[in-house]
Parts: structure tokens; sequence; C-alpha cells
């Protein structure tokens, strides 16, 4: 029973993988709460924003995530 | 008409470019830019990456807003993800329209969108370090000039 989340751009290199597995259910507190350190602290930030099965949400606080859903964790772009 | 791909190997701009004039041929003008590594500061490779579910789905919609705002025969756009190397083309923008200026608009307005609003995360390589490249805040002014 695990959401999977994707971690891009320089989240990856704080996650240490582009990808981990938590357990499901998952809110935005026990996902920032898995996290202690420099990867919590930069996910905090009001800057990144979170897709859930590929829909960015407008509000991080509304994230649910079951089993078998993918969150991304998006940092700011830098542009193509 | 909208043709939009995101490629992990080789941008081909001058094939793209032939291909897309001759599948309009009504057009009576087609403008387009081309954007490369710049080969400055010691960058030794440029990294491009992208996620699936986003990436493409944003340059789609933003293709569909281009055709809704100018009346263009096609728009067209290709994005290299991966690693580049200096003066390697990166992305190529193009739209075909009856007049000039709806496709020189079009092709700034895409462009404009790419480089601040894509799903594109970018790092670089100088002196053999990787270090991620943070968002510019002359991106986010371009973005205004179309709000």
């Amino acid at each position: 029973m695990a959401v999977t989340l994707v971690f891009l751009g320089k989240l990856a290199d704080l996650a240490g993988a582009p990808e981990r597995e938590v357990p499901a259910p998952l809110d935005w507190p026990a996902l920032v709460a898995a996290f202690p350190g420099p990867l919590g602290d930069a996910l905090a930030s009001d800057k990144v924003k979170l897709a859930l099965n590929g829909s960015v949400l407008a509000d991080k606080a509304a994230l649910r995530a079951e089993d078998g859903d993918e969150v991304a964790l998006l940092p700011p772009v830098s542009g193509g | 008409m909208k043709d939009v791909r995101l490629l992990e190997t080789a941008l081909a701009a001058e094939t793209t470019l032939a291909q897309f004039g001759a599948a309009h041929p009504a057009a009576g003008g087609i403008a387009s830019f081309l954007g490369k590594v710049r080969p400055d500061g010691g960058v030794e490779a440029l990294e491009l990456s992208h996620y699936d579910p986003l990436t493409l789905p944003g340059m789609d919609a933003l293709a569909d807003e281009a055709l809704r705002r100018w009346p263009l025969d096609g728009v067209l756009i290709r994005h290299r993800v991966g690693v580049m190397a200096p003066g390697d083309p990166i992305v190529l923008v193009a739209a075909a329209s009856r007049h000039r200026r709806a496709a020189i608009e079009a092709v700034d307005f895409t462009m404009d969108h790419l480089k601040s609003d894509a799903w594109f995360w970018k790092r670089e390589k100088r002196a053999g370090i990787w270090s991620w490249i943070e968002p510019r805040g002359e991106d986010h002014a371009d973005l205004a000039r179309w709000k």
C-alpha cells in the first residue's frame, strides 16, 4: 500500500533518488514530515508545487493520495 | 494545426522547418525561432529534465493557445530533453500564417511561455560540476507582456 513520490529538478538531488515510495494514504503534512532536514525544508517552500496523477493541485494542503497514486514534487521551472 | 514534440535526440532544425513549410503551402509567411545552448562562461554541458504527465500536455495547451490567439495555418514546437553540448539546438518554434505579424507574434508568445512557464528543469556542468539553474526574473517579466 504505497504512494509513489516523483522528485523533479534539484529536489531529486536532495531526495537522493528520482522516486520514493511512502505508505498510503498520504496528505501534505505527512509528506513534509516524512522528510526531515533539507528536503523537507525545500518541500515546505511556497514555490514547490504538487501534481497528483498528472494534475497540478491549486492547494497543496488539499493533497489526499491513496494507494497507487503518483505525487510529483515540482520545484520552480528553470525555463526551456 | 499543431505539431508538438519532445525530442530525446538531436533536433534537426533545417529539415523540420522544410517539412513544416511543405505542410503549409498556402501560408504567406513562416516565422521561426531556434534556441541553442549558449557557448559561453565555461559551460561544458546542459541537461534538461521534464515530467512526462505534465510537460508535453503543457506544450500542447500552449500551441492551442497560440492557435486561438492568432489566425495561424499551423504552429510547430520541438523541444529537446536530455544532455546537450554548447551550440546544440534546444528548442524550435515556428508559425505559419497568411500575414507576417501573426506568425511573428505567435512565435514570440510561444517562446516566452516555453522559457518561463513550461515544465522543464535545467542544470549545467561547469568544471565537471553540475548545478541547477534557478528561474530568472526576466522570464517572468517577458510573460507579463502577454497578460
